[in-house]
């Protein structure tokens, strides 16, 4: 029998069972997460289950946020934030309120996802959690509500496909590169029923903030998670960051012998800045051929590329410059403490001086709420991870995807521009922490 | 949400026969509930929306036991759980497809409404008599006398379809 993979291995431990791909397990959830748009209907389905005397499995371990429509942007939204609120107080949850951040930077940030940890969402990007190792995925409704009283829940084990990435990254090519080039070659539906894997030199080099790109944007190409296994580097950043110890020796990795629906191999070094053109993320292709496309709006944050490197890194390309006249910037902070990094250390300024507004910390216009949706006919690039028809506002404007110094390099000329022509800096996972006491 | 669609014993037996409803390739869960009806989550009213902008014919004269039939990929796009909800609304007995999205399979399952993948499902033509044996993974086509193979559901999922979906399941568990 060939060896196992991560996912394998992860459910498997889970599920107390053998675990294999096409299997069926029930598994034991370590955390739960629903936000201020899927809270609610989760909240019904909890009290359905359990009666007026609900308990949580595991309150310390359950998570709500209010990042979605926050601050309220109507009347709806604020009902919503209450129920939440009110939900989480009854039972004693773990609740983040408006400006808090998006819940996937604050999971990772507040230290609730460990490597090999069951992490459930009701959202779809909680694949995220794959950065640090641990088997996070995207659920309903239904499943979170139920699994809320349980601390269970039911899982087919996903057969694996893996990238392989080795060599170094160019100048001004970054992970949000790499994804949008897998998504663009595997198609949108081209890991459904699967986890990816990433691995490969390239990937062991690549910062935790960097991998968290990777897994985020799994779900574009249909993947249920998105996995790197843990390594010192993982170690190091959770010690670092958060004050977690863990002990590799009890993390997982896959077996030489697992088996792979497929590998898919590439050379780090050959591969340019990528953008992907509406409306729709496979349709990534090399930043050289929509180089010069005009665009009308610039937006920096959400879960996949909202956090201080992704900032900061777009601050020194403006630093000391201003924006071309005809486009406008909006960044939007991934949590609180990105915000506050940004204040302390100077890249609000930067910002501001370069001519950005800046928002409060939340998910900003990246689904068409608020915050800055755009117009019929507006062209938006952005650092999110989603462009399809009307996602940001009008049904006729256009989003084009790409990494954080895509964006700033554009900014410069209030047209696509590939970041190669300008200064990059690239981030290790100490940054994050340069200002902390 | 009200519980008379999870299970509560009021959900139609696949293994009567019943008309088929046959839809192409790639229905998304806009196809099958457009977002402009889904604040609601009550499973008669948008019962009275499935496929209302791609077959508006469906909603007045589908009957309780009957069957969708489709091609690839049934259920792509959104996670909303508002589209299965509408078809168990309806009084859907089964959805038989080639293939299904992922979540779509999974919100069904939750639901108590049994999904079959069924490869051979695009010779089945609209109004053919079906009916599905869910042990076995069978479709047995009346009109045509024909039965095609589907994977047969495994064991844990045809117990949470049996027991009604996710939350009477999860009840009984609590109960236990
Ligand atoms: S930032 Fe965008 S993709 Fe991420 S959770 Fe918020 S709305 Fe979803």
């Amino acid at each position: 029998m060939s060896g196992k993979t991560l996912a394998e291995k992860l459910l498997s431990a889970k599920s107390g069972t053998d675990a294999r791909a096409g299997d069926y397990v029930e598994a034991d959830v370590d955390v739960a997460m629903a936000h201020d748009i899927t809270g609610p209907l989760a909240f019904q389905t909890f009290d359905e289950v359990t009666g007026d005397d609900g308990e949580l499995f595991a309150p310390d371990r359950t998570v709500f946020t209010i990042d979605h429509h926050a601050p309220a942007d109507g009347v709806q939204a604020a009902n919503n934030h209450n129920a939440v609120r009110e939900f989480a107080a009854k039972h004693g949850a773990h609740q983040f309120d408006v400006g808090d951040g998006i819940c996937h930077a604050v999971l990772v940030e507040e230290g609730f996802v460990g490597p090999g940890d069951l992490v459930i969402g009701a959202d779809s990007h909680s694949t995220t959690y794959g950065g640090i190792g641990a088997f996070g995925t995207g659920v309903g409704s239904t499943d979170l509500g139920t699994a809320l009283a349980t601390g269970e829940l039911w899982f087919r084990v996903p057969k694996t496909l893996r990238f392989e990435v080795d060599g170094d990254l160019q100048d001004g090519v970054y992970a949000k590169d790499l994804i949008l080039r897998f998504i663009g070659d595997v198609g949108f539906d081209g890991c459904t029923y699967m986890a990816a894997e990433y691995a490969g030199s390239t990937i062991e080099s690549l910062p935790i903030h960097e991998r968290l790109v990777l897994s985020n944007m799994a779900i574009e190409m249909g993947g249920k998670t998105g996995l790197v296994a843990p390594d010192e580097r993982t170690e190091a950043y959770l010690e670092r960051q958060i004050g977690t110890e863990i002990d590799l020796d009890d993390a997982f990795v896959s077996d030489d012998d697992a088996d792979y629906e497929a590998v898919h191999s590439y050379d780090a070094a050959a591969l340019a800045p990528q953008v992907s053109k509406p409306s729709n993320p496979e349709n990534a292709v090399d930043v050289t051929e929509v180089a010069g496309t005009e665009i009308d709006q610039l937006f920096v944050g959400t879960c996949t590329n909202g956090r201080y490197e992704d900032i900061k890194i777009v601050a020194d390309i403006l630093a000391g410059e201003t924006i071309a006249p005809n486009v406008r910037m909006v960044v939007v902070p991934a949590s609180k403490s990105v915000y506050q990094h940004m204040l302390q250390t100077g890249v609000f300024q930067t910002l501001t001086d370069a001519g950005a507004v800046i928002q409060s910390a939340g998910c900003g216009p990246c689904a068409g709420y608020h915050q800055g949706v755009l117009g019929d006919g507006d062209v938006c690039l952005a650092t999110a991870n989603r462009n399809f028809p009307g996602r940001e506002g009008s049904m006729e404007s256009s989003v084009y995807l790409s990494s954080p110094a895509t964006v700033g390099a554009s900014a410069l000329y209030g047209e696509i521009t590939d970041p190669r022509e300008v200064e990059t800096k690239r981030y290790d996972d100490t940054v994050f922490a340069e200002v902390l006491p | 949400m009200t519980d008379a669609f999870a299970g509560d014993g009021g959900r139609p037996d696949p293994a009567e026969p019943g008309r088929a409803w046959v839809f192409g390739d790639n229905i998304d869960t806009d196809q099958i509930t457009p977002s402009r009806f889904i604040v609601s989550s009550d499973p008669d009213e948008l019962a009275t929306h499935a496929f209302e902008d791609l077959r508006p014919e469906f909603s007045e004269s589908v009957e309780p036991g009957d069957f969708v039939v489709a091609g690839e990929n049934f259920g792509s796009g959104s996670s909303r759980e508002h589209s299965p909800l509408s078809l168990v609304g309806a009084g859907v007995s089964a959805v038989v497809a080639q293939s299904f999205a992922r979540i779509f399979f999974r919100n069904a399952i939750n639901l108590g409404l049994p999904v079959l993948i069924c490869p051979g499902a695009d010779v089945i033509e609209d109004g053919d008599e079906i009916h599905v044996d869910l042990d076995a993974g069978v479709v047995t086509n009346h009109t045509r006398d024909e039965t095609y193979e589907a994977e047969a559901l495994p064991e844990f999922l045809q117990s949470l379809v049996e027991q009604g979906g996710l939350k009477a399941y999860t009840k009984a568990k609590l109960d236990r």
